[in-house]
């Protein structure tokens, strides 16, 4: 399906504003699997009058539904492993053990349908000396309504999730899986869209920002990073996607040998 | 390279774990039933075992009881790849040995999650 340049260009402008998502001509191809549920909900005809009104007619729910929708949610539970483990046995204790009240808050930014969040959750469930807050954020509404139900697909929790964890942390509900209560009260969810203001969020010792910058343009990603190096602890840290950096950001230092994890830099706004 | 036994009366899963497995660059031997697959243990004991449950002659559960009792029959990492959903089922099952637990339908990328869990991949 080929849409209209003008069309797809305006589309792009609209994401870029609302979600910081790049959306470049190679991924074109993306615009009718995403958008064709959207326009069936909507009861339009096709893709192309989704994009029509978009331009002729947009209002903001119907941008914002859009911007949802383009998105990628694409995650899975304790996805690539090492940063949970990483988190477990050295990022979480450390942080532990210079807090008074044993509190480490974690924030997963952009966490989609928040399998990364209950990761964490039930890590923490396993220790017991540590006291963890976790906030599970996306900007998509309906992402975050699924996360915070904590139902998931068969196929969704048999993704990374070990069976033991499974059944321990799991309620089976007709043919889907449900966090039990225990795990849920364990997060806190929220909608934050990263190209706003995230001074208000509160403090975190560690963010968790992985295969998010991704999407953004090289700008965007800067301006993210310093802000939510703005919501870093001083000694607290940044956990980004295997294959993302921070940029030479003068916000963060890589932790070495350890692909994905960046130290906030001590020295960065100290003069502020 | 690794082995693996697929134990499973579908010839059909077995044929579509097989080219799994294979693509993950395991060599792959095939079982019907619980019988067959003891057999081929005694014989040469796998790396990993793809289980099924409701199988004629010997049931999985049966099997990998028998299994664990046998002498190196602790080794093989065992994975059930079955139909049964239920918690109490797959608590049955881990109690009878077993180290993993896929529920069907699955795909390359469940069973690529359930290898990596079981330190296989």
């Amino acid at each position: 399906m080929t849409f209209q340049p003008d069309h797809v260009e305006h589309l792009a402008t609209i994401l870029k504003a609302v979600s910081g998502f790049v959306l470049s001509p190679e991924k074109a191809y993306l615009i009718e699997p995403r958008l064709a549920p959207l326009a069936r909900r909507e009861g339009m005809a096709s893709v192309e009058q989704v994009l029509l009104r978009l331009r002729r007619a947009p209002d903001e729910r119907l941008i914002w539904a859009v911007a949802e929708a383009m998105s990628v949610n694409e995650t899975t539970f304790f996805r690539d492993r090492s940063p949970f483990e990483l988190f477990r046995d050295e990022i979480a204790p450390a942080i532990a053990s210079r807090r008074r009240d044993r509190t480490v808050r974690v924030w997963c930014a952009g966490v989609a349908t928040g399998q990364e969040a209950y990761s964490l959750a039930m890590l923490g469930l396993q220790m017991p000396e540590v006291k963890l807050e976790i906030l599970g954020s996306d900007f998509s509404q309906r992402c975050l309504e699924k996360a915070q139900s904590g139902l998931y697909t068969q196929f969704e929790v048999q993704r990374g999730l070990p069976v033991r964890q499974l059944i321990e942390h799991f309620d089976k509900v007709d043919e889907m899986w449900r966090a039990n209560a225990r795990l849920r009260q364990a997060v806190a969810w929220k909608p934050v869209n990263l190209m706003g203001d995230l001074s208000r969020l509160g403090r975190f010792d560690v963010v968790f920002c992985r295969n998010v910058l991704t999407y953004f343009d090289e700008p965007t990603r800067r301006d993210v990073l310093e802000k939510i190096a703005g919501v870093l602890e001083p000694d607290g840290f940044l956990v980004l996607g295997a294959a993302e950096t921070s940029m030479d950001s003068a916000a963060f230092r890589p932790a070495p040998g350890r692909r994905g994890l960046y130290a906030r830099d001590p020295e960065f706004r100290k003069a502020a | 390279m690794k082995s693996c036994l697929i134990v499973d009366d579908s010839r059909i899963i077995r044929k579509v774990a097989r080219r799994i497995l294979e693509d993950l660059d395991f060599e792959v031997a095939e079982a019907a039933d619980g019988v067959e697959a003891l057999a081929y243990c005694r014989a040469e004991m796998p790396d990993a075992i793809l289980l099924d449950w409701v199988m004629p002659v010997m049931d999985g559960v049966t099997f990998l009881r028998q299994l664990r009792a046998e002498i190196g029959g602790d080794t093989p990492k065992v994975i059930f790849c079955t139909a049964e959903t239920e918690p109490r089922r797959i608590r049955e099952a881990l109690a009878a040995g077993a180290d993993e637990y896929m529920m069907k339908p699955f795909d390359g990328d469940i069973l690529g999650s359930k290898l990596t869990e079981t330190g296989l991949v």
